[in-house]
């Protein structure tokens, strides 16, 4: 038992291993090697739940640096890898049917095994360091599935884009790893205590985490290194549903909740992080306001769905900021299962409607695709919180730790939205008639796609019952009873009726948009801000360097050495190379002379 | 003294002259005038009351060796004259560079 763990890393790298070196032609046996690695994980995660100890091997030793490699198992992690790996099966077992026809199909699961992998390793690691390492990794295994059709230009592209978004985030990652590590004197994550920090001094201490924070804006996707996330939706729906709505953007919230734990920062003496926690707070409180007014006017069914995970980062952000990782954990844990119902649905129905993504060419699809849309439903009540539903008690969590300050008021605002864009999208997309030939013939989804969905709903209807397994600590309180009573209540209650009130006035029954905010679907204009930045800045230097190089190494040091070689030389030519004997003659007759005085005169 | 004047003239000669003839006879003045010295010191430097005579043997030796080095070296003008139909040094430029 104590060895499991491994376990749950090995099998995803050898499924990787295995398919890239010998299955690359075979697609079936990939799939199968693929599916039945994650169907294990998934199983020893089950066996795992509720055990809480740590194991690891010494890796590099020199010196007084010891790193290791090994996991921490805590009720953290494995509720986190239920997660994991559950999301991780369903998506598997879906992809076995959204992928059917696509020629690259043993790349891409080998593929999902490196990603289950590199998960995996984040959530079990027991040190930064080796958090860091399989953060690089997520990374990468993002980069290869968004580009997975990557004779697609744009899917290229926004691979590139994913990618580097992320290093920048991670670049500021880096250095708050490193000044942890100076603070503390350690990077495993047992062994650090908040005591430290207080020595410290609150500007170092605040700047540590707020570097470590980088990363979690990179990876996460907020403001303003969220860009990646919109694009990131070029890669295949079930790769969006696993990786972008449910495990690796997550991760960034599971990090800032492992430092947090680990730090042993509580309400109490979140003094000493000074304004830290407030900037992290407000970043993720913009960021979700920002994502939801974009989501409002996009036409892009996946592009909705990525913006509204946007919105929600937002709000796991800040509640962490607000010093409740744990409420800020349950909603990504509940987030995490109904975000991936949506994406699959709406991976089904871009299936059934021949990979038909915009929302204004569907249309009565409840009517042709009860099973999918039923579960489409259960996941919108549950993101736009109705009550009784999981999304309900996470977010009533998030707005109890909000409610002494200001952004409580942008957190209902968003609730609004939420429920705004959501129900946009349901009415468009479900209700009302076929609006062109691809949904005019859209079938219901092949049982492999459907059995997934029917799965997630009853895990997003039913994952409030088993909070003993959840991190806790005290401070979040699941599946009670609504207090309807209670002003928060009432308020998020009033905020999903705004919404839908709006929602169904402005497009129920609609064929067209009624309102277009250029502002909102251009995304704030910030990608095209970010390439003018870009291509100022790379201009510039590039200009810097061409002189650089030109100028002092081409002209001065190389041209300069060859010049003055060259003058050493005219001289002897002068002197001693002109042809003239006499001259010959004279200079053998003082090279005599001085050899003479030399010899006999001088000693 | 005059030895070395003769030194000095035939060196001269040897550097300034233009006419490749005029510097073989200066070099053989340089040659005589080392004889010269050679013979001079020999009669000075006595052993045993008479002259040392190591420099008289050594003279001939250099005389030997003048006459030998005289006959290439007219070889060589002659030579010369044929291929480049010259005996001014200023003509003769072909190491220049």
């Amino acid at each position: 038992m104590e060895n499991l763990p491994w376990f749950l890393l090995l099998i995803p790298i050898a499924s990787a291993a295995i398919i890239q070196l010998g299955l690359k032609k075979s697609a079936a046996l990939s799939s199968a090697l693929s599916t039945i690695s994650v169907l294990a994980t998934f199983i020893i995660a089950v066996l795992l739940l509720g055990k809480d100890f740590a194991s690891s091997f010494n890796w590099i030793e020199a010196g007084t640096l010891r790193l290791n490699i090994g996991f921490k198992l805590d009720q953290l992690a494995t509720c986190m890898m239920i997660v994991v790996t559950g999301i991780g099966l369903l998506v598997h077992i879906f992809s076995l049917g959204y992928m059917r026809d696509d020629p690259a199909k043993a790349r891409y699961f080998g593929c999902l095994s490196l990603f289950m992998f590199s998960m995996t390793g984040i959530v079990l690691s027991s040190n930064f360091v080796m958090m860091f390492i399989f953060w690089e990794l997520v990374g990468l295994s993002s980069y290869l599935l968004i580009g997975h059709w990557y004779q697609k230009d744009t899917a290229a592209d926004a691979a590139k884009k994913a990618f580097l978004v992320n290093r920048i985030g991670d670049f500021g990652f880096m250095i708050g790893i490193l000044m942890l590590w100076a603070i503390t004197g350690t990077v495993v994550f047992e062994a650090m205590n908040g005591a430290s920090l207080d020595t410290a001094g609150t500007y170092l201490a605040g700047t540590a985490i707020l570097l470590v924070f980088c990363g979690a804006v990179g990876k996460s996707a907020q403001l303003p290194l969220h860009v990646w996330l919109p694009d990131a939706m070029e890669g295949p729906t079930p790769v969006s549903a696993l990786i972008h709505a449910a495990t690796m953007v997550a991760a960034g919230v599971y990090m800032m909740a492992r430092t947090f734990f680990s730090l042993g920062i509580t309400a109490e003496n979140m003094g000493i992080l000074g304004n830290a926690p407030d900037v992290i707070a407000w970043v993720g409180g913009i960021t979700s306001l920002v994502a939801a007014l974009m989501a409002t006017q996009q036409n892009d069914i996946k592009k909705i769905l990525a913006y509204s995970t946007l919105s929600q980062l937002g709000y796991m952000v800040m509640a962490v900021g607000l010093i409740a990782p744990e409420a800020g954990m349950f909603h990504l844990f509940t987030h995490a299962w109904f975000k991936a119902l949506l994406f699959l649905g709406s991976g089904a129905v871009i299936y059934a409607c021949h990979h038909e993504q915009d929302i204004w060419k569907m249309g009565g699809l409840l009517k042709k695709m009860p099973i999918t849309a039923i579960t489409f439903l259960i996941g919108t009540l549950s993101l736009t919180a109705v009550p009784f539903t999981s999304g309900f008690y996470s977010k009533e969590n998030i707005l109890i730790a909000a409610k002494d300050s200001p952004l409580l008021y942008i957190a209902i605002g968003v609730a609004a939205l939420t429920t705004f864009y959501m129900f946009r999208l349901f009415f468009i997309a479900f209700l009302g008639k076929a609006r062109d030939s691809g949904s005019e013939d859209a079938r219901e989804a092949p049982v492999v796609m459907w059995v997934p969905l029917a799965l997630l709903a009853v895990a997003v209807i039913a994952s409030p019952f088993f909070s003993q397994f959840f991190p806790t600590n005290g401070h979040v309180e699941v599946h009670a009873v609504p207090h309807f009573g209670d002003k928060l209540v009432l308020m998020s209650l009033g905020a999903f009726a705004t919404g839908f009130v709006f929602a169904f006035l402005l497009y129920f029954g609609k064929d067209k948009e009624p309102i277009s905010i250029p502002l909102f679907r251009n995304k704030f204009y910030l990608d095209i801000i970010y390439q003018r930045l870009v291509t100022v800045f790379q201009d510039a230097i590039a200009a810097l360097v061409h002189f650089f190089d030109n100028f002092i190494i081409g002209g001065l040091l190389v041209g300069g050495a060859t010049r003055s070689a060259q003058g050493v030389g005219n001289i002897f030519r002068r002197f001693a190379q002109n042809g003239s004997l006499s001259s010959y003659a004279y200079l053998m007759g003082l090279g005599a002379v001085l050899v003479i005085y030399f010899t006999v005169f001088a000693k | 003294m005059i030895s070395g004047l003769l030194f000095a003239i035939g060196l001269a000669g040897v550097i300034i002259r233009r006419n490749i003839i005029v510097i073989f006879m200066c070099l053989e003045m340089m040659l005589a005038a080392a004889s010269l010295t050679l013979v001079a010191f020999s009669r000075f430097h006595t052993v045993d009351g008479l002259p040392d005579y190591d420099g008289q043997m050594l003279v001939f030796f250099v005389i030997t060796v003048a006459a030998a080095e005289v006959a290439v070296g007219l070889a060589i003008i002659v030579s010369l004259y044929r291929a480049r139909q010259t005996i001014q040094t200023d003509e003769l430029t072909s190491l220049r560079g």
